[in-house]
């Protein structure tokens, strides 16, 4: 058993949500309205629509240390903006496989639909996902090369690391 | 330099109660770049305003953060107690502490620390806020109604009276809804079809009032202010303005044993009709499918096989090849009032439901719904008024009514309370033993729901001054036995079986929203909730507005109101619409795309994913300044600000104002800093 893998009892995973504003904010909302209570390491990033949501996000979420993300929006066809729940969908199937192909646990990124009255919904993704990440363990490969990256610039030496992230994020950021 | 003021509201105890806000006020004064932090009982307060507005003077602020509720709730408040200090309002935004932290965790260091977190990467977020100004769009100060039952003719004649044009589309041949159908209204037994037609025919009167009956919503576009609707004016075969409605035609059709919608089925009409005498529009409409000439037609018959009514008609109207028809309105804003349809509690059941198969209603003739029992009561009613037995015309000496049948029940129906049974029921009885001295009324019901002004008399007046004997218990089973209908049912009450046998049972079933209402929403950006019914802004404070700026609620395509309820929803609703026209410009918050011209490169992978159409192509000229190219341009009236062209663009043009990439990426970078 590798290190990674092994359990730790002690680890609280870190987890950034990309969630929109109308329906899954909302439904968030929902759940504190209605006093649901849940595991408090997710991390709520507010944006209009996840039609919004750059793939770079995702990216910079894992190289600042995060160790799952969660991207939820509005059910098909109920997207405030008409579409912008589809485009999202698109470009996260994309964005998905390249992810797999670099070798990231797929089970570190949860898409989900959570409507602006589903607080109960909102609340078993959250620990759903925290759970998950717990069994996952830390994800530090992204992180230690943010920082490697860093100690590099400030000591003036090149990068002794193929550059992979940023080709990546932007085919992926293409990918509509 | 950024000079950030930081302001935690502890909500009373709701807030401060699991989060130590001292602590977190404490901790963010040296988050670099804040300047001020403080805390305090009630922010939204009027005290807790001024405190914020002094800071923003004293310490020249350039951003503030207000870690308390979520956005939905204050954030305006607080962006206009900073523009009253002189600052921006953009540059304000909420951390949300409480829906998001306090509410949802146990005290402890976590929540501390996330309250703490969130509160900083919103701080990071401000630093990268820049000041905005508000959009100023035009106003078309006509307004869509959609619906013509109570709610949406009472919304229309709002409207109209103060002063805006109203366009009215009813989807079946004649306004009036639900509401023309009933015989009595409670608590007043007033008749409703004497209070409710003369406003019908103010509606259709009404100089600014534009009806379109027998026609449905086909499209959307556009946003508050300036819709674009289509509405399709389904071909009725007659031509309305040649049509005098003599009825001459409905005299001559052939076709006579139609069950009729407006009678529940419970009465006949003929192919070519008029829902009831009192319909507004009085134009028949022809039903092509029971039509005998458009049955012989889908068969390919060369020849008609009818034709009477044309032949009938002295004017012409009548016209079989009429089409439907497309028509464009203009409008700055939307009433929905699209009401309700009765949960059928037939054998056949929707969306899995598992029904009421056991009550044999549609096999038994003398088990029927409440709305045929209005039906039965009404003066204008297939009897006359007569209540008598669907099956053999006889008139009832025991009636049982069985109340909650859907309604409050999620093992079989469904979970929600339908408000109106308890009263009908009552109004039920009261009838009946108006007009059948010797009947004897029976209800079994759940729990007696009568708030309301006068409701809880009404139903007292029914047990007490009109006999009617209330079981608190359920039905279990119903059956044919000879003549009557054997009721076995239980008195919880008295804790024994309570077995009727009934001449006549009325079963008084659940509302439920329209089918097509999921539809509408979808066509409107509206949400709705789980069942179907149109989800307002916010439930209490602004229960007549939609998620989509522009479009309001009215009735019970809310959620089940009675008719008082309606009425007032719908003139919630107008006033909301003439408040929206009471200026010639609207403002709207500037969060919208805007292009960056000199780095587009004019792929216009924008345009493709835009929902509104809000990109424009703008020449690029050389130095002969011929056009050599072209840019995009958003529309700022037109874009709604969803984003997603800033991240399909490839080369990073469209900034999404109030959510650009600096400012999202500042909170990825402040949230992860463990």
């Amino acid at each position: 058993m590798s290190e990674m893998t092994e359990p730790i009892n002690d680890f609280e995973p870190r987890i950034t949500a990309f969630v929109c504003n109308w329906c899954t904010y909302t439904g968030a909302d929902m759940a504190g309205t209605s006093r649901m209570h849940m595991a408090s390491n997710v991390r709520i990033i507010r944006l209009p629509c996840t039609g919004r949501i750059d793939a770079l996000f995702i990216i910079k979420a894992f190289e600042r240390g995060a160790d799952g993300v969660i991207v939820s929006g509005c059910h098909p066809a109920d997207c405030h903006y008409t579409a912008g729940n589809y485009h999202a969908r698109r470009r996260f199937i994309v964005f998905r496989e390249l992810l797999g192909f670099m070798g990231v646990d797929l089970g570190r990124v949860t898409f989900s639909w959570v409507s602006a009255g589903e607080g109960a919904k909102w609340r078993d993704v959250v620990n759903e996902t925290v759970e998950r990440i717990r069994e996952l363990g830390p994800f530090d490969a992204y992180h230690d090369l943010a920082l490697r990256q860093a100690a590099g610039a400030a000591s003036g030496t090149s990068l002794d690391v193929p550059d992979v992230v940023a080709p990546v994020v932007a085919e992926a950021g293409d990918a509509s | 330099m950024a000079r950030i003021g930081v302001f935690v509201c502890h909500c009373g105890e709701n807030i401060s109660r699991t989060v130590d806000c001292a602590k977190v006020s404490a901790t963010l004064k040296d988050h670099p770049g804040v300047v001020v932090s403080q805390d305090y009982k009630y922010m939204c307060s009027d005290p807790g305003q001024t405190l914020i507005k002094q800071a923003i003077e004293e310490h020249d602020l350039t951003g503030v953060v207000v870690a308390a509720c979520s956005p939905h709730m204050h954030e305006k408040t607080f962006r206009r107690a900073a523009s009253q200090a002189g600052l921006n309002p953009f540059v304000v935004e909420m951390a949300n502490i409480r829906e998001q932290c306090s509410w949802v965790h146990e005290a402890g260091p976590e929540t501390d620390a996330k309250a703490i977190e969130i509160v900083g990467t919103i701080v990071e977020k401000v630093k990268n806020n820049v000041p905005l100004e508000t959009i100023h769009i035009p106003v078309t100060k006509r307004a869509l109604v959609i619906g013509g039952g109570i709610a949406g003719i009472q919304a229309a004649l709002d409207i109209a009276d103060g002063g805006a044009e109203v366009v009215l589309v009813e989807k079946e041949p004649s306004i009036g809804g639900h509401m023309s159908q009933l015989s009595e209204t409670f608590p007043t037994l007033d008749c409703s079809q004497c209070i409710l037609t003369p406003r019908m025919v103010e509606v259709y009167q009404h100089p600014r009032i534009t009806l379109h009956s027998y026609s449905e919503v086909e499209s959307v576009e556009g946003y508050i202010g300036n819709f674009h609707v289509t509405v399709r004016k389904k071909a009725r075969s007659v031509d309305e303005d040649l049509c005098t409605g003599c009825g001459d035609c409905q005299a001559a059709c052939p076709s006579r044993k139609i069950p009729s919608e407006f009678d529940a089925g419970l009465g006949m009409r003929s192919a070519i009709y008029v829902p009831f005498p009192q319909a507004v529009p009085n134009i028949p409409v022809l039903d092509r499918e029971n039509c005998t000439l458009f049955k012989g037609r889908a068969k390919g018959r060369e020849k008609d096989l009818c034709g009477k009514c044309k032949e009938s008609c002295l004017r012409s109207a009548i016209d079989y090849e009429q089409e439907d028809t497309l028509i464009d309105e203009k409008v700055g804003a939307i009433v929905i009032a699209t009401g309700f349809k009765l949960y059928s509690v037939g054998r056949e059941q929707p969306e899995g439901l598992k029904g009421y198969a056991e009550y044999n209603y549609g096999e038994i003739p003398d088990v029927i719904s409440g709305l045929q029992f209005e039906r039965l009561a009404s003066a204008s009613g297939p009897t006359g008024g007569q209540i008598v037995r669907p099956s053999d015309g006889k008139v009832p000496k025991k009636i049982v009514f069985l109340q909650c049948i859907g309604s409050r029940d999620p093992e079989k129906g469904i979970s929600y309370c339908s408000k109106i049974c308890c009263m009908y029921a009552a109004k039920h009885t009261m009838l009946y033993r108006h007009k059948v001295h010797d009947g004897e009324a029976t209800v079994f019901y759940m729990d007696i729901r009568s708030a309301g002004k006068g409701y809880e008399e009404f139903v007292r007046r029914a047990i007490e001054e009109d006999g009617a004997n209330y079981i608190r218990g359920r039905v279990s089973r119903m059956y044919r036995d000879g003549e009557t209908v054997k009721v076995v049912g239980y008195d919880t009450l008295a804790g024994e079986t309570a077995i009727f046998d009934a001449d006549m049972v009325v079963l008084c079933t659940a509302m439920r929203p329209h089918k097509g209402n999921k539809n509408l929403g979808r066509k409107l950006s509206v949400t709705y909730d789980q069942y179907g019914f149109i989800s307002s802004a916010h439930p209490k404070l602004r229960p007549v507005e939609t998620t989509t700026a522009g479009v309001f609620v009215a009735g019970a395509c809310m959620s089940p109101s009675d008719i008082p309820d309606s009425i007032a929803s719908a003139s919630a609703a107008a006033s909301k619409v003439l408040g929206m026209f009471s200026g010639d410009e609207l403002e709207r918050e500037p969060t919208v795309a805007v292009v960056n011209e000199r780095t587009c490169i004019g792929c216009f992978n924008c345009e493709r994913v835009c929902p509104y159409g809000a990109i424009e192509h703008i020449d690029v000229c050389n130095r002969e300044n011929e056009v050599c190219g072209h840019v995009a341009r958003v529309l700022p009236g037109v874009c709604q600000g969803c984003g997603t062209c800033v991240a399909t663009c490839p080369s990073k043009s469209v900034e999404l104002q109030g959510f650009t990439d600096e400012q999202i990426f500042a909170e990825i970078n402040a949230l992860l800093t463990w």
